[in-house]
């Protein structure tokens, strides 16, 4: 198990904190001196994914290295929101070059505290599904092969959002996007096309993957933690759904990724050396239609005469997670 | 101390003795024996506290070089052509975040086609980029420009690229004077960033600037060169007392006191014109030049200043504005706007066609009688292009123009029909 | 640091960004009314003091519980808990068991000897509680609280009422009656026992400014049902109250007991204890129509009852020896009421209990103007005040639904009427809240938890003593029950709503304290009232 279960009654440990708690048990971000490293008065949406995913787990990389972190982050919409002229929302050294470097620049960061002998500052780098699965695959391809030293985290929020909903590599089939329209005989994204890229770290044989989301707080701050504890390569790929993008309310952003994660959707779990070594496991197993339905982005699968035959591919590919990743205590 | 050594191994060892604490290297030719260089020295322990870095790419190569420097840590690398086209992006963005990487760019031409021999094209594509640019006439002034390049960018904050001409630098074993570690931390202080990432002062670099401030920030990132048009003449002064040595300023001039025609030139191509100027002036031409090694800055007024005396200038120069003409000599005339100049435009030594004397001797003479064309492609075979041009005209579909070239020039086996 | 302009920033500088303004939607900290609290017949804020028993501290968790029911002992035994049948963890998995907490913490109580918090400052004040059943009781203890005399006055010769004259002992241990009422005692009620008031008005002219009748219902309803011998014919509550004399009343090996009932149920279990081989109940429905309480049907069952189901007695007495009663068939009609067939069919039986239901004997209140009865009750407006100003009354003489729980409720409201009535006031109770229903949680983030299951006494035992037969709660499992609570509607600091917002634009105040909302940055995603477990989080349009 990646979650150490706690034998807690009332509310588990689901809940951020619980007063019931150990200070020591409770997460991070129930901590009321928190780094809050991604600060209010940022220009993110309403109920954003991305925001809340970057505070989750910068906050937990700042505890665990004793405030001493220092990140680098790729364009999109983290690094829009958070640092307008003349204001930014980080509390942390935080950089920002460019949309395909941010693995690298992350790279040359750590090679500038190793010959500074400045071990105890540690680096993390950022970035969207955009930013990491295309355009700074390379980057990060690279910062993997050499084994760098540096967490690098991918918001993926499957779509380039920050420019208006195009399709990204993380994309899902059949959702809707500027760039995938919900129009014609296959409306939506293709199927067959797109890349999961924790697997792809994976086989980079780096020491730790891991995936995550920002409904399952405890297990994302553990895995920050646990990588943070870890030196060279390593790679967290949180989802974090987009309102806007995905269309759904803004108070359902928790609500979407928990069904992601509950659907088999997205499978959470993580690896060690290229090996699967935990996951996750689907506590309440639900059919994709409960994910599907609520976003606007697969609308055209509900209409009038429902696309039964999409639902159930995407049904499939749930399915093969829950196979592939054994999410399910006894398999399907 | 004297050394009869190759190019790139001088500048790899000028580099060293800077003491960079990281290094970003990526291979392409003519640039890869300077990264070879430094890799053997990190690897054998005679450089110490520096992480020599394989990166995947230059692109990745100058984003390594940014989160180190923004990091804090002297940083350095080496590119080429087509390499430090690959980076543009991340060449902006360093000058932009004001960081001072010093990075050496073998000179090579762009392609297509591809072509991996001497011109300027490449350092000249990025002469809008921010950086500073310097170009080194020999490989002694090669090794000295890189150690008043750390000096430079650290001082202004601003990274600085070292041009050299590759192949007839890069790869020519020549003597050059080898300064001491001693002399050259005399010279270059450690590096002490103007802002660095550091959880002891945290800040957020590079923040999205709207229209609001936008202009400000490109006006004082020019106003940061011109801080370096009056900082390079006082350190090649200050490089001269501790090294003994003169460097280039942002220019030099050759013969140019009662010059009526002035050679306006960059790089090791200055090293002929010199020996053709002095030819000429032993026949009683008055031909002097003008050697620009600070093409970024441009030194406007010392241009003009070089200039204020002749009659007339050519500007020689391994570049190609296409469709306009050459990119020097546009700068130059920028330079001596009202002066009533007569200048002309030699393009030459494209993709590493040699400069020959000859034809340079003839080029000036032509110049003094004022037959010269104001754009002139130096030694290009008219038959070739006339030819394909004729063909183009003929028939709309007339097959890759080099290759149809290069045929006629009998280099391809006529095979192909 | 010389910081470039523009481009280098100082950290969290975004807070002169005031994103508040975007806001449509405003959330705000509601409390809820629990579905336990809402039913519960004592008004017990039954969320409330689980609340503090899950994090362990059982004495406030049982001070909370006293103010508003006084006898959590008692109730953890004898009350037949709709607070568990409404409890919205039913949806989930098992109703917490709420009753077994209270009766654990009304058990700690005795056992360290906790006393009630000191009376409010003495009024001056005296008020007359006539009857010292739950309804007194709990009146009494509230009017002492509240800074009045309390006189209680109660016909028999111990306090306790049908608690200890109706409930059997295995149900409810009358060392637990006692100690209970001790403690009510202990806060300077008087009690004086043996002591039958028979006219109300003259009583009242022994200096007290009003009163509070709570004298039960005692008197057995009769059938009339022919019958050769009247001896063998029992009622309910003469049989229940025998079991506290001297000696135990005699039904013999075979005894039919006629009624459908928990107080039916009561006999038979207490006639197989007194060593009947055959209980017998006799109903005229179904088990789905019987109004005793399916659990305790359930145990009565297990402990070899049996039950006649749609059945009525039609003469008793047949045999020379005595006994032997004629059962007749009854079918429901369509409309549910049970209707003879005229198959019939004779029983053997040493006694026959007829359990019937009870009447109050209301002539102390004759001459009194003004007070209104009907139907053997006592009517009584909202504030359990009588037709004659300054006479309350309450318990299974004011109402139909006769429990001890809503006894102890009628109690509570009348004590709390009769301070303001004393003061020339109108009790105005706190206005509700609105209910915490089930749609109203995020049940995802309660983990599963199964109701413990109290020690129940072994079948042998409980077939011949009148031990207890539900046994009580360890600390460690009252603490799991307690913490097995959802805390419907009330804020139980997750620190959920902390953590969720993307805008950091929740204030914890600190433990107990709760939170609060930043409102210059909340953008009014409504993310924290979604995932408030508990829904303690409303959102309302903002006013734009």
């Amino acid at each position: 198990m990646s979650l150490q279960p706690i034998k807690f009654y009332q509310t588990g440990t689901f809940t951020v904190g619980n007063r019931l708690l150990a200070p020591e048990e409770r997460s991070v971000q129930a901590n009321m001196q928190r780094t809050n490293s991604l600060n209010s008065g940022h220009r993110a949406c309403q109920g954003c994914g991305e925001a809340l995913g970057a505070r989750y787990a910068i906050d937990a990389a700042m505890n665990a290295t004793n405030r001493q972190l220092i990140a680098a982050n790729a364009t999109g919409c983290l690094e829009v929101f958070s640092t307008p002229y003349p204001e930014t929302s980080w509390q942390i050294p935080w950089i920002h070059s460019l949309f395909g470097n941010t693995a690298a620049v992350a790279t040359g960061m750590a090679a500038a505290l190793k010959v500074k002998g400045r071990s105890e500052v540690r680096v993390v780098a950022q970035g969207g599904d955009g930013g990491t699965t295309d355009i700074g695959f390379g980057c990060l391809s690279g910062m993997f092969e050499r084994n760098d030293d540096v967490l690098y985290i991918c918001y993926d929020n499957g779509g380039y959002m920050n420019t208006g909903v195009q399709r990204s590599s993380a994309t899902p089939p059949a959702a809707r996007t500027a760039t995938t329209m919900a129009v014609g005989d296959a409306p939506g994204n293709v199927f067959g096309q797109g890349k999961f890229v924790p697997a792809i770290a994976m086989a980079h044989e780096i020491p730790y993957v891991a995936t995550a989301t920002v409904a399952d707080l405890r297990d994302l701050e553990y895995k920050v933690t646990k990588a943070m504890g870890m030196h060279g390569a390593r790679y967290i790929q949180i989802l974090v759904p987009c309102p806007l993008g995905w269309g759904t309310p803004s108070s359902d952003t928790i609500r979407m990724a928990r069904l992601a994660k509950e659907t088999g959707v997205f499978p959470v779990f993580e690896a060690e050396n290229g090996e699967v070594t935990a996951v996750l496991k689907i506590r309440k197993r639900l059919p994709v239609e409960e994910y599907l339905k609520p976003q606007k982005r697969y609308a055209h699968l509900f209409g009038k005469q429902p696309r039964v035959d999409t639902i159930a591919s995407i049904q499939a590919l749930a399915d093969k997670n829950i196979r592939k990743y054994k999410l399910l205590e006894e398999g399907i | 101390m004297l050394k009869q050594i190759e190019g790139s191994h001088a500048v790899a060892e000028a580099v060293a003795l800077c003491r960079p604490e990281v290094i970003c290297a990526y291979p392409i030719s003519p640039q890869t024996h300077i990264v070879e260089g430094i890799g053997e020295m990190v690897k054998d322990g005679q450089l110490k506290n520096c992480e020599f870095i394989n990166v995947e790419s230059e692109f990745a190569a100058m984003s390594v070089a940014i989160g180190s420097s923004a990091a804090g840590a002297r940083t350095y690398t080496a590119t080429a052509s087509q390499g430090l086209l690959f980076m543009v992006e991340a060449v902006y963005n360093a000058s932009g975040l004001g960081l001072p990487i010093v990075m050496t760019v073998a000179n090579r031409s762009i392609g297509a086609p591809i072509n991996i021999w001497n011109d300027h094209s490449d350092s000249l594509s990025q002469r809008d980029c921010g950086w500073i640019q310097l170009f080194a006439e020999t490989n002694q002034e090669a090794l000295d420009l890189h150690i008043e390049a750390f000096k430079l960018a650290e001082e202004l904050s601003l990274p600085v690229m070292v041009c050299m001409d590759g192949f007839i630098l890069t790869h020519a074993y020549e003597r050059v004077d080898m300064p001491t570690q001693a002399q050259v931390d005399a010279f270059l202080p450690p590096y002490e960033p103007r802002q660095v990432l550091d959880p002891a002062e945290p800040v957020s670099i590079g923040a999205m600037v709207g229209p609001e401030a936008f202009m400000e920030v490109r006006y004082l990132a020019h106003a940061k060169q011109m801080q370096a048009l009056e900082l390079i003449p006082r350190m090649a002064k200050e490089f001269e007392s501790v090294f003994g040595r003169v460097i280039g300023g942002l220019t030099r001039t050759y013969m140019a006191d009662d010059a009526e025609t002035m050679v306006i030139a960059m790089g090791s191509v200055l090293g002929t014109i010199k020996d053709v100027v002095d030819e000429m002036r032993e026949q009683g031409h008055k031909i002097g030049v003008l050697g620009i090694t600070s093409f970024r800055p441009f030194p406007l007024a010392d241009v003009a200043d070089a200039l204020r005396n002749c009659k007339r200038f050519v500007v020689l120069e391994k570049s190609l504005a296409v469709g306009i003409g050459g990119i020097v000599a546009t700068n130059v005339r920028m330079a001596v706007t009202g002066m009533g100049l007569k200048g002309y435009t030699v393009i030459a030594g494209l993709g590493g066609r040699a400069i020959t004397k000859k034809s340079l001797h003839a080029l000036f003479v032509k110049a003094e009688r004022s037959e010269l064309e104001p754009l002139t492609f130096l030694d290009v075979d008219w038959r070739v292009i006339n030819r394909q041009l004729d063909r183009e005209r003929q028939k709309r579909r007339s097959g890759p123009a080099a290759e149809a070239m290069l045929r006629d020039l009998g280099m391809v086996a006529a095979k192909i029909a | 640091m010389d910081k470039p302009f523009a481009i280098t920033l100082k950290p969290g500088s975004s807070l002169a960004n005031h994103t508040g303004s975007w806001r449509t939607m405003r959330p705000v900290y509601v409390d809820r009314l629990p579905p336990c609290n809402a039913t519960c017949p004592a008004g017990e804020n039954i969320q409330g003091w689980l609340l503090h028993a899950e994090s362990g501290d059982y004495e406030k968790a049982w001070r909370s519980l006293v103010q508003n029911n006084p006898l959590p002992a008692i109730m953890g035994r004898a009350c037949y808990h709709p607070c568990e049948g409404a409890c919205n963890r039913t949806r989930l998995d098992e109703a917490v068991g709420i009753n077994s907490v209270e009766r654990f913490l009304g058990d700690e109580a005795i056992k360290h000897g906790w006393k009630f918090d000191a009376p409010a400052k003495a009024s001056g004040k005296r008020v007359l509680v006539i009857g010292a059943g739950p309804a007194g009781l709990t009146a009494a203890y509230h009017l002492q609280r509240l800074g009045h005399q309390a006189v209680i006055y109660e016909a028999a010769e111990h306090a306790g009422g049908m608690m200890r004259y109706g409930i059997p002992k295995y149900r409810l241990p009358r060392d637990i009656i006692d100690a209970e009422v001790q403690r009510i005692l202990d806060l300077g009620v008087e009690l004086r026992l043996n002591t039958k008031v028979a006219n109300l008005a003259e009583a009242m002219k022994e200096g007290f400014d009003a009163a509070f009748l709570g004298v039960g219902a005692h008197i057995a309803k009769r059938a009339y049902i022919p019958a050769g011998d009247a001896d063998k014919v029992l009622d309910a509550v003469s049989v229940l109250r025998g079991m506290e004399g001297e000696s135990a009343p005699l039904l013999g090996r075979r005894v039919v007991v006629y009624g459908g009932g928990n107080t039916a149920i009561d006999v038979a279990r207490t006639a197989k204890r007194l060593g009947a081989e055959e209980s017998i109940i006799v109903y005229r429905r179904t088990r789905e129509k019987m109004p005793a309480h399916d659990f305790e049907v359930e145990d009565a069952l297990k402990e070899g009852v049996s039950i006649k189901w749609l059945s009525t007695i039609t003469e008793a007495g047949l045999s020379e020896t005595g006994g032997d009663i004629m059962v007749e068939k009854m079918a429901l009609d369509a409309n549910g009421f049970p209707q003879p067939t005229g198959e019939y069919e004779r029983i053997e039986a040493d006694s026959l209990v007829l359990a019937l239901g009870q009447d109050t004997d209301l002539s102390l209140l004759d001459n009194v103007p003004g007070l209104v009865t009907a139907n053997g009750i006592v009517q009584v407006d909202a504030s359990m005040m009588t037709g004659y100003p300054g006479v309350f009354a309450g318990g299974d003489m004011a109402g139909n639904d006769r429990t001890v729980t809503v006894a102890v409720g009628h109690g509570k409201k009348a004590a709390r009427a009769i301070d303001a009535w004393l003061r020339n006031e109108q009790h105005e109770p706190d206005p509700k809240h609105e209910l915490a229903t089930f749609e109203r949680l995020n049940t995802w983030y309660y983990s599963d938890a199964p109701k413990t299951v109290r020690p129940v006494l072994d079948i042998i035992r409980r077939q011949s003593t009148f031990e207890e037969v539900l046994g009580g709660l360890d600390e460690g499992n009252a603490l799991f029950e307690a913490r097995r609570c959802l805390s419907c509607g009330n804020c139980f600091e997750c620190d959920n709503c902390y953590g969720v917002c993307p805008d950091n634009a929740v204030i914890k105040l600190g433990p107990g304290q709760r939170f609060q909302f930043n409102y210059d940055y909340c953008k009014g995603c409504g993310m924290c009232a979604t995932e408030c477990p508990c829904g303690a989080i409303a959102v309302v349009a903002e006013d734009i």
